[in-house]
């Protein structure tokens, strides 16, 4: 079975602020407040360049980030599964 | 309406409309010096009678206004100052667009603001009056307006509720400024406090927010002070916000300004004595 796409909200219609450690968005289409902790706004940035499954979306992060996890792939498709309850990514 | 009183709180005018004499007299003595609205009035609040014939049969104060809560519970007409008051809550928690609304006490020294927020009975609205009458300008006890756009907060001194206990430290305040004592309130006893008249001459003043704190009463805590991270802060203060999910982005974007730039603290306390000890020494360092 093919790995799913997730797309996201273009980055013009999210506002980012960030505080302690966390990140506040703004998502403009619900006007819902979010509190994410990486890697979550590093995926939200990494489907700005376009739908992407787990393990490119690693790829994408890792150009600047170190992910550490035995298995980011996995990692990083349980976080994409909690944004999308949240509302924030959507499968393609 | 038979009777009309109109009010000018900060920068907010109400015209609150009764159809018994009673509540409107109470309201004109206890804002004895306030201003008058010189403009139209942005919130009604009207005191009805439940049905018509309750207007002479143990009569019951329904509040209504531009904002209607279908199921509030209608108060004895003996209560109407408190009838009043949860009809100005209402009107601004519900339409209230200019500010983010914040449910908090606030004072303020030399220009800039100390801001208290905490859940009902933590004590905000007894230590704001009560800075209020040691050396601090009060500038409310139920609600802070920040102001959308430059970050200031602005005053909305109406009468402080003191409640309870709390009602023994103002025994040397002048009693022209109490209201009458109001048993078998939602709250219990309530007495209102009209501010002092520096607070009532400067309502028009804003000021700069400099100190957020968290305060928390319990008779058995040691005093302690806890710093709050700003995130914390955020999430706390959209709790304390009743109009933080209609403003939108306006109202993230303020808020996301205050806390980023205002430190903010947690204090425990068992006696005012405490409260305003850690307030006092909180302030001189932020």
């Amino acid at each position: 079975m093919a790995a799913s796409l997730y797309a996201a909200d273009r980055p013009d219609s999210l506002s980012f602020v960030e505080l302690d450690g966390l990140t506040l968005l703004y998502h403009r289409r619900s006007g819902l407040t979010h509190f994410l902790a990486p890697p979550a706004p590093q995926i939200l940035a990494a489907l700005a360049a376009g739908p992407a499954d787990a393990a490119a979306i690693v790829e994408r992060i890792g150009a600047d980030f170190e992910i550490e996890a035995e298995d980011p792939a996995a990692a990083i498709a349980a976080r994409l599964a909690e944004l999308e309850a949240a509302g924030l990514v959507w499968r393609t | 309406m038979n009777h009309v009183f109109r009010l000018q709180v900060g920068p907010v005018a109400f015209r609150i409309g009764s159809e018994w004499r009673g509540p409107v007299a109470a309201l004109r003595r206890l804002y004895a010096g306030y201003p008058e609205p010189g403009r139209v009035c942005d919130f009604t609040v009207r005191l009805e009678a439940q049905r018509p014939w309750r207007r002479w049969l143990r009569p019951s104060v329904a509040i209504r206004g531009d904002y209607v809560l279908p199921d509030a519970a209608p108060l004895p007409l003996a209560l109407g100052l408190i009838a009043a008051e949860m009809g100005m809550n209402l009107q601004m928690a519900l339409g209230q667009k200019r500010f983010l609304l914040l449910h908090a006490a606030s004072v303020e020294r030399d220009g800039r603001a100390l801001l208290m927020t905490g859940h009902s009975g933590a004590g905000k609205s007894t230590l704001g009056a009560l800075l209020g009458e040691r050396g601090w300008r009060f500038m409310g006890d139920e609600f802070a307006l920040l102001d959308l756009e430059r970050g200031l907060l602005h005053p909305f001194p109406r009468a402080a509720s003191l409640k309870n206990e709390s009602l023994g430290l103002f025994g040397k305040v002048d009693p022209e400024r109490l209201g009458p004592i109001l048993e078998g309130t939602p709250k219990g006893i309530v007495r209102h406090l009209r501010p002092n008249a520096e607070a009532v001459a400067r309502m028009g003043e804003p000021a700069r927010p400099v100190l957020i704190l968290f305060p928390r009463f319990g008779r058995d805590l040691e005093p302690a002070v806890r710093e709050v991270g700003a995130a914390e802060a955020f999430m706390r203060l959209t709790q304390a916000s009743t109009n933080y999910v209609a403003l939108g982005e306006r109202g993230f974007d303020s808020l996301a300004r205050l806390v980023g730039s205002v430190p903010a603290r947690a204090i425990d306390y068992a006696d005012c004595a405490q409260a305003e000890a850690l307030a006092d020494s909180l302030w001189r360092a932020a």
